[in-house]
């Protein structure tokens, strides 16, 4: 049995601590009047690049609007009546934006830095949250398709998952905190968005009141939440209880029908998490693969941890049954996965960027313009370094190799989420700081001390699964096995 | 001529060649050939073959394609041609490059692929219509064939066939 070691809980409450603290200082940091707003945009306008750069999206957004109105006017006359209505009234305001601008934009830019802090929380906490969902997911996959190779990381990936608890725990709060609007974070829940007879009225959101409502929205998210944890809480149970069971694989079966019935619920609650809790930051906008795209980003980011895990175990000696054609097949799946996320982000990309109807294009525009850096460093890491990295065979199985393409792939995912978030809640007063590190301290401490104290409270390997001794005798024909001569293996 | 003597041991099971290989290889003599009716796993390994380097050529040859499908591209729709792509005449290669996209994917997959058989072919001394140099019918069926060349030693490498499990020995001229 491993022994999840008094040196790594205290780091990872350390982070936990750290964490709470950075986390805390960036919700007082941030202003809590329109006046120290406008101080903080005195200071950025000293430092100049933010202000300018801010502006110029809000011209272009608004050219776009107005290019908008006239192209749907043109070809849907009178379906699109209200459609046209609200684009009327965008321009007007627009008008109405330039006249009063200063004001107007310093009430922007403080609700933005409002949210700020919110989001950097927001942010790690859908990454982390999503990747423990994927790993929950790739076992399920793995118990359903009765994988042999990967029997040995079963313990590994339910270890992983131990961390939907908290992480779900901290879900709810966000949702909870959404609903009685401590954060702004998703402007449909704005006041008046729904009403004709208000200022704020948006017609576009209020055509889909019937999906983006409060209570829905909120009954949905925590419907995902109730389904994830039950089949984890099951599945955790009756895994440990295969082991002793001894009842001609009763158990076994009853835990791959459950996963059957886990990955139907899951491939639906995971499109409509990813609606409502990732495209709702910007409702004007939608993209038909956007599930699948979040499902990527998180899938391969799942695999990249698994593989850490595995390594570090491993290496501290829990895990002798796991060989190199292991820690092959998971970097051969960081692999896959990389190319995968980058053929669904340029399947929506070049969609959007070909048609170029303005309604689509902003999306993107606000991400070129503002987020330019990260935005493109992001299809780097997430591709080009995989590619080349992890490209070679010998490569995969020599562990060093595979944490360097792994930093290098999580980097890149949480830059992704960072990406599909910030721009809508923060616009261009984003930035990596106390906030956003804390953020990921925080949920880095308490991924550390949920997955290692729940590896170390069953057993390192699943020893009644029927596919064990395949697992073990897993060797992938082309690499050698290091530490071991041709004879172990024929 | 002496040397143009071979023995062919025929074998009725992947694993049970697997070991004769090994043994042979263990008692230092050379292995010409195997013919199996299907790809063993870990016998080029087993007979001490080099490993391939067909994959480096497909490296090489899928940047030639990707090489290709950037010129081709650009001289197709930028130069000789001047297109407007998707509403943005900004006839520049590189403002266009995601309309490209699909086309330097299919070209390095393609260039890859043929140049890889085609590669494949040339150093396997093998064209399309070219009459098989199958020593005997029954390895396209059923049965493993080891061919060892004879270097007045015939004795000795039958004695140690013998014992690895071989169905049939022959000492064939070549």
């Amino acid at each position: 049995m491993y022994q999840f070691s008094g040196k790594l809980k205290k780091v990872s409450i350390a982070f936990i601590i750290i964490g709470v603290i950075g986390i805390t200082i960036g919700f007082l940091n941030a202003p809590s009047t329109i006046e120290e707003a406008k101080e903080i945009i005195a200071n950025q306008a000293a430092h100049g690049a933010h202000d300018t750069t801010h502006e110029e999206v809000q011209k272009e957004t608004h050219h776009n609007e107005v290019k908008g109105t006239s192209h749907l006017h043109d070809e849907n006359h009178d379906t699109k009546e209200g459609h046209y209505n609200a684009k009327q009234e965008a321009h007007a305001s627009a008008a109405a934006h330039g006249k009063n601008h200063k004001n107007e934009h310093a009430a922007h830019v403080f609700h933005q830095l409002q949210n700020k802090p919110w989001s950097a929380l927001y942010v790690s906490l859908f990454f982390f949250l999503g990747i423990s969902l994927l790993v929950l997911a790739f076992y399920a996959i793995q118990r359903v398709a009765q994988a042999g190779w990967s029997v040995v990381l079963f313990r590994v990936m339910e270890a992983i998952t131990a961390n939907l608890v908290p992480t779900s725990i901290i879900m709810v709060f966000v949702v909870f905190a959404a609903v009685m609007h401590w954060n702004h974070m998703f402007p449909w829940m704005g006041e008046g968005i729904f009403d004709p007879t208000s200022p704020n009225y948006d017609p576009i959101i209020a055509g889909k009141s019937w999906w983006m409502n409060v209570p829905g929205w909120a009954i949905r998210s925590i419907a995902y939440l109730a389904i994830w944890n039950a089949y984890r809480w099951f599945i955790r149970k009756n895994s440990i209880k295969e082991d002793t069971a001894n009842d001609g694989g009763k158990t076994y079966k009853l835990n791959y029908n459950v996963s059957v019935g886990f990955l139907f619920l899951f491939m639906i609650s995971e499109s409509m998490m990813s609606w409502d809790w990732i495209m709702g930051l910007d409702p004007h906008w939608f993209s038909t693969l956007f599930g699948w795209y979040v499902l990527a980003s998180l899938l391969v980011s799942a695999l990249t941890v698994i593989a850490f895990v595995t390594i570090f175990l491993r290496s501290k000696g829990a895990l002798p049954a796991v060989n190199d054609s292991h820690i092959h097949d998971l970097a051969k799946f960081m692999f896959g996965f990389s190319v995968f996320w980058t053929y669904l982000w340029f399947s929506q990309f070049m969609l959007i960027w070909y048609a170029d109807i303005p309604e689509e294009t902003t999306y993107f525009v606000a991400r070129f313009n503002e987020y330019k850096l990260p935005f493109l460093a992001m299809v780097v890491m997430n591709f080009v370094f995989p590619i080349l990295l992890l490209l070679n065979s010998d490569f995969k199985s020599v562990p060093w190799f595979v944490l360097l393409g792994g930093v290098v792939i999580l980097a890149g995912h949480y830059i992704d989420v960072f990406i599909m978030v910030m721009p809508a809640t923060v616009g261009a007063q984003w930035s990596f700081g106390i906030s956003e590190i804390s953020s990921l301290l925080f949920f880095l401490g308490i991924f550390i001390y949920a997955t290692f104290s729940a590896f170390a409270k069953a057993n390192p390997i699943p020893k009644a699964n029927p596919f064990l001794e395949e697992s073990k005798h897993f060797h992938y024909y082309n690499i050698e096995h290091r530490g071991e001569g041709s004879s172990d293996h024929h | 001529m002496e040397s143009s003597k071979v023995i062919h041991a025929f074998y009725n099971d992947d694993e049970v060649l697997m070991d004769a290989v090994k043994s042979v290889k263990a008692a230092h003599h050379h292995i010409e050939e195997v013919f199996c009716p299907f790809p063993v796993h870990g016998l080029d390994k087993a007979m001490g073959l080099a490993p391939t380097k067909l994959a480096i050529t497909a490296f090489f040859y899928g940047i030639t394609g990707l090489a290709f499908a950037i010129w081709m591209t650009n001289y197709m729709m930028i130069q000789d041609w001047p297109q407007d792509i998707g509403g943005k005449p900004n006839f520049s290669w590189f403002s266009n490059m995601p309309a490209f996209v699909p086309i330097m994917f299919e070209l390095t997959v393609f260039f890859a692929a043929h140049l890889m058989v085609i590669t494949f072919y040339m150093r396997s001394r093998i064209w399309p219509f070219k009459e098989a140099e199958n020593p005997d019918p029954r390895t396209t069926d059923d049965h493993f064939l080891m061919e060892i060349p004879v270097h007045n030693n015939e004795a000795e490498i039958k004695a140690l066939l013998a014992t690895t499990g071989a169905v049939e020995i022959n000492v064939v001229e070549k």
